[in-house]
């Protein structure tokens, strides 16, 4: 958490509510969020209690020592799933924290507070994250997603179980949106029916294309003689390509839409192309005694009138 | 350390989904429903139609992820009603913010 070992209580108070309100990961950009924030809770979850601080202090440094044949910490980079309510304050049980941090403590130091009881004949729900490709929401796709639990193995002790989910990605997902895989979440501590897995879709940035909600838009180069004679020219768009009659004096910065070519979501999306005139890196002599030639001919356009020059 | 293969698994896409009742929103999120009338009082989220009696609530398929994230700003954070509404809408506009910055940023 970035504090001196020694720290005082209320200034581990302090530096955890930050962090806490940092990382939350319906806060924070950042794409490990998820994996600080349950390390922050974790550390706090020692901290603030005088006599964890100390086991840890002993436990951790021993353990850094690869004495006494603990197991390391699991690989806290990989793997998204986190839940709800892993954290300090909350009801709920342990499921989420850390194997090395569970091993110590047990399952959600604390135990379970009142007011959630009711609920807990269900699993809880849990949340990952997953990027996939802008082409993945016009065409579907499936995606492998290993998921990291804690669950009470048969001794009553926590134990990390791996689940690999091949899921499928419904065409038509937007950014942001969330896909629910009913009882995919965590089993049910009192047999009940497991939770929900919840996925949120992010998309990758794209080369070429940008997306605003179920709109697709591409920047479009085109030759001055393409924008002034008109052209029929081949444009890509995540469905593939497509053929485009460019109009007849076509400025840059001209918007064309296509409707219903944006993401096939459930009210279908349009696909935007912007117009940009590009000039040829170089011109012969040629080229540009035509250039020249054209300048003599329309001397009497002045692309500045509106500017009052 | 168990590592099961699950066959392929489809769902549903939460926000295109159909609406839901007052009591199946409350059942997703594992709230009681007066947490759900003082979300709605708040402007969290708000029913389809909010002239009918309360038990008639429909929802969109999308409150219920919003009631989620609510519910976790509040356990995790700290916030009262009233300011989770807040961050709620500012994080809104962080993220439409967002979205511009980088579609300008490519401009250039």
């Amino acid at each position: 958490m970035g504090i001196k070992k020694d720290a005082p209580q209320d200034e581990i108070k302090r530096a955890y509510r930050k962090l806490a309100r940092k990382y939350h990961p319906d806060v924070s950009k950042e794409k490990d969020s998820e994996e600080r924030f349950k390390e922050v809770g974790e550390a706090y979850e020692v901290l603030k209690d005088p006599e964890k601080r100390a086991a840890y202090d002993q436990l951790g440094a021993n353990w850094k020592a690869g004495q006494n044949g603990f197991q390391p910490p699991p690989d806290w980079d990989s793997g998204f799933e986190f839940h709800g309510g892993e954290f300090t304050g909350g009801g709920e049980n342990g499921a989420g924290f850390s194997d090395f941090f569970s091993s110590l403590f047990g399952q959600r130091a604390g135990g379970f507070q009142g007011t959630h009881q009711a609920q807990h004949t269900q699993g809880e729900d849990s949340r990952a994250k997953v990027f996939i490709d802008l082409e993945d929401a016009y065409h579907g796709a499936s995606r492998s997603l290993s998921l990291r639990s804690t669950v009470l193995g048969k001794d009553g002790r926590p134990e990390v179980q791996t689940r690999t989910l091949n899921i499928k990605i419904p065409k038509g997902v937007k950014e942001g949106q969330n896909i629910r895989l009913k009882g995919q979440g965590s089993p049910s501590v009192a047999g009940g029916k497991a939770g929900d897995l919840y996925l949120k879709i992010e998309f990758n940035p794209h080369s070429i294309y940008k997306v605003e909600g179920s709109d697709v838009s591409l920047e479009l180069s085109i030759s001055p003689w393409e924008a002034v004679l008109g052209a029929k020219v081949k444009v890509p768009t995540p469905a593939g390509k497509i053929d485009l009659k460019i109009p007849l004096g076509a400025s840059s910065g001209k918007r064309m839409r296509l409707k219903g070519r944006g993401i096939p979501a459930k009210i279908a999306g349009d696909f935007f192309i912007t117009l940009e005139i590009v000039l040829p890196d170089k011109l012969s002599d040629k080229e540009k005694s035509l250039y020249e030639a054209l300048q003599k001919e329309a001397g009497s356009f002045n692309p500045r009138a509106k500017l009052g020059v | 350390m168990g590592n099961e293969v699950i066959n392929i698994v489809s769902g549903v896409i939460v926000e295109e989904g159909e609406s839901v009742s007052f009591s199946s929103l409350c059942r997703y999120c594992s709230v009681p429903a007066e947490q759900v009338i003082s979300m709605v009082d708040q402007g969290i989220i708000e029913p389809i139609e909010s002239q009918v009696k309360s038990t008639y609530w429909q929802f969109s398929g999308g409150s219920i992820i919003r009631v989620q994230e609510a519910i976790r700003l509040q356990r995790d954070l700290g916030v009262n009603l009233p300011g989770t509404a807040l961050a709620l809408e500012l994080l809104d506009e962080v993220k439409a913010l967002r979205q511009q910055v980088s579609s300008l940023q490519r401009d250039c």
